[in-house]
């Protein structure tokens, strides 16, 4: 009859379990490949801004002063442009999508103690090369000034 | 002595479509006489970021454009850029491409089908079809990563492989929905109640779709076998496929169009799956765009432009795209003359209008 037609379709689906997934009384199930959010792990991550210049939506802010990594998942699409380009390979796609807020929230990582560490050292013997290679310079020029003025 | 005529306003907020058009419909009693479509709600200014953004980040922000085409966006401002830059994607790339292309036809047709049974008022049939869509879209998350932003299109190919075995991993997926898709056909095209909505309601003949410059499956429903596909962009010259046609050209023929549409769909993927080559996905790049491409592929709502025009800068200079329901709304205004009040929604939806796409 043509008018049951649909009506097989609608008992089976009366002894059928829910199509759909009980979130969010029961966990949500996603792909291996889903762009959930972004996360950076914080003991590689040598704040180099890289990932800040790439972004298209501007939603990540690195501030080498305070030593920390931001990011606003609101303005995050999902690209994987960040991960794409991070030199360290310190970002990372998760899978699971962020929590839903009342505010536009955002993600402050803090570097670890040892990265801080490792950057302090590496300011520091940045700073140690920087004043070698200006009492080179200076020494360089007195010897030219003694050649040229010997007399002096 | 004759009718008194009113003016009865359609949208732009309407419970059978989510996005803003706005049509007066001039009415004699219960018919209509004229309807006078308007729009212009939702206008983002897309299209000029380009001089904002630079020519690779723009890939993201075409994508957007429209949700549910958002893959057919990407890749038709990929392909002028590609053009200009005389880029020649891998094989693997161009059937990749051309494999989530056809999937988001079947996830935008289904989506249709849904939406046309809600417009008719049978739930049960939409919750049914939007069952099917949910399977197509966990295999867009499966091979992409994103449900309907995708971000895998990149100037000179792919942003990201899809190995091998996710592909395999769709052939019971396709026929799951295949077989679904066959239980939702009859009820589409051969349930009383349903045809009594659908036969003889929004007949556009062969000659006037012509004239009025439709596109799509809404031409295809008219006999008029067009289909940009054909043209063999992307890997759709080595595929087997049929350009499906309907002399109905009423509601109905565009129903079945559409529903025919997504087993060729299905068909083209299973096609693209065997005959995947094993290459890279990405050519680097050099250098920036400079000239102009119009290319025009086929979104699932018809033929859809995109025009670029680069002057060797980071910056494009002007893009355009000219969307397949902004061809379709001189036809729809034609449909709708003569037809009852109560069927407009049902003309509006048969179009697949995707207002969002019109106004960019």
């Amino acid at each position: 009859m043509a008018f049951a037609n649909f009506t097989k379709t609608e008992l089976k689906n009366l002894f059928k379990k829910p199509a759909t997934e009980k979130y969010p009384e029961g966990p949500a199930t996603f792909k291996d490949a889903t762009r959930g959010h972004i996360a950076n792990n914080m003991d590689t991550c040598v704040l180099c801004s890289v990932c800040q210049m790439r972004c298209p939506t501007g939603a990540i802010t690195v501030d080498r002063k305070a030593q920390t990594w931001t990011i606003r998942p609101f303005s995050c699409i999902q690209c994987r442009r960040c991960v794409d380009n991070c030199p360290k390979k310190s970002l990372s796609m998760e899978i699971e999508y962020t929590k839903p807020d009342v505010e536009k929230s955002q993600m402050v990582f803090e570097l670890s103690e040892k990265q801080k560490a490792m950057l302090a050292e590496q300011a520091r013997q940045a700073a140690e090369r920087v004043a070698a290679a200006m009492e080179e310079r200076k020494k360089a020029a007195s010897a030219k000034q003694a050649k040229e003025d010997p007399k002096k | 002595m004759a009718a008194k005529r009113s003016v009865i306003p359609f949208g732009p907020q309407h419970p059978v479509l989510p996005e803003p058009i706005h049509i007066d419909l001039v009415t004699e009693d219960e018919k209509v006489i004229e309807a006078i479509p308007s729009i212009g709600f939702v206008h983002r200014g897309l299209e000029h970021l380009v001089t904002k953004k630079d020519f690779g980040e723009m890939v993201y922000v075409a994508e957007r454009i429209c949700g549910i085409c958002s893959f057919g966006h990407g890749y038709g401002y990929v392909d002028a850029i590609e053009h200009i830059m005389n880029i020649e994607p891998t094989n693997r790339a161009k059937y990749i491409r051309t494999l989530l292309f056809e999937l988001s036809r079947m996830h935008s047709h289904i989506l249709w089908l849904g939406l046309m049974a809600d417009a008719f008022g049978f739930e049960s049939l939409f919750m049914e079809t939007w069952k099917y869509r949910e399977k197509v879209l966990d295999m867009l998350e499966a091979a992409t990563g994103g449900r309907v932003i995708f971000s895998i299109m990149r100037i000179g190919g792919l942003r990201k492989d899809v190995p091998d075995e996710v592909l395999q991993g769709f052939l019971p997926g396709l026929d799951e929905i295949e077989e679904g898709i066959k239980a939702c056909e009859k009820a589409f095209l051969s349930d009383p109640a349903v045809l009594s909505r659908l036969k003889g309601v929004g007949y556009l003949s062969k000659e006037d779709a012509i004239d009025l410059g439709c596109e799509g499956p809404f031409l295809r429903a008219s006999g008029v076998a067009r289909d940009n596909r054909t043209s063999g962009y992307a890997a759709y010259g080595d595929m087997d496929f049929e350009v499906i046609t309907s002399d109905d050209g009423d509601s109905y023929g565009r129903c079945y169009v559409r529903i025919q549409e997504i087993y060729q769909s299905a068909g083209i993927v299973r096609q693209c799956i065997e005959k995947m080559p094993k290459e890279g996905i990405y050519v680097p790049i050099k250098g920036f765009p400079n000239g102009e491409y119009m290319t025009i592929i086929e979104q699932p709502r018809g033929g859809a432009c995109y025009y670029v025009h680069a002057s060797g800068k980071k910056f494009i200079e002007r893009m355009r795209v000219r969307t397949p329901t902004f061809a379709n709304i001189p036809a729809l205004a034609k449909t709708l003359q003569g037809c009852d009040v109560a069927d407009v929604p049902i003309l509006v939806v048969t179009i697949d209008p995707c207002i969002s796409c019109t106004e960019r």
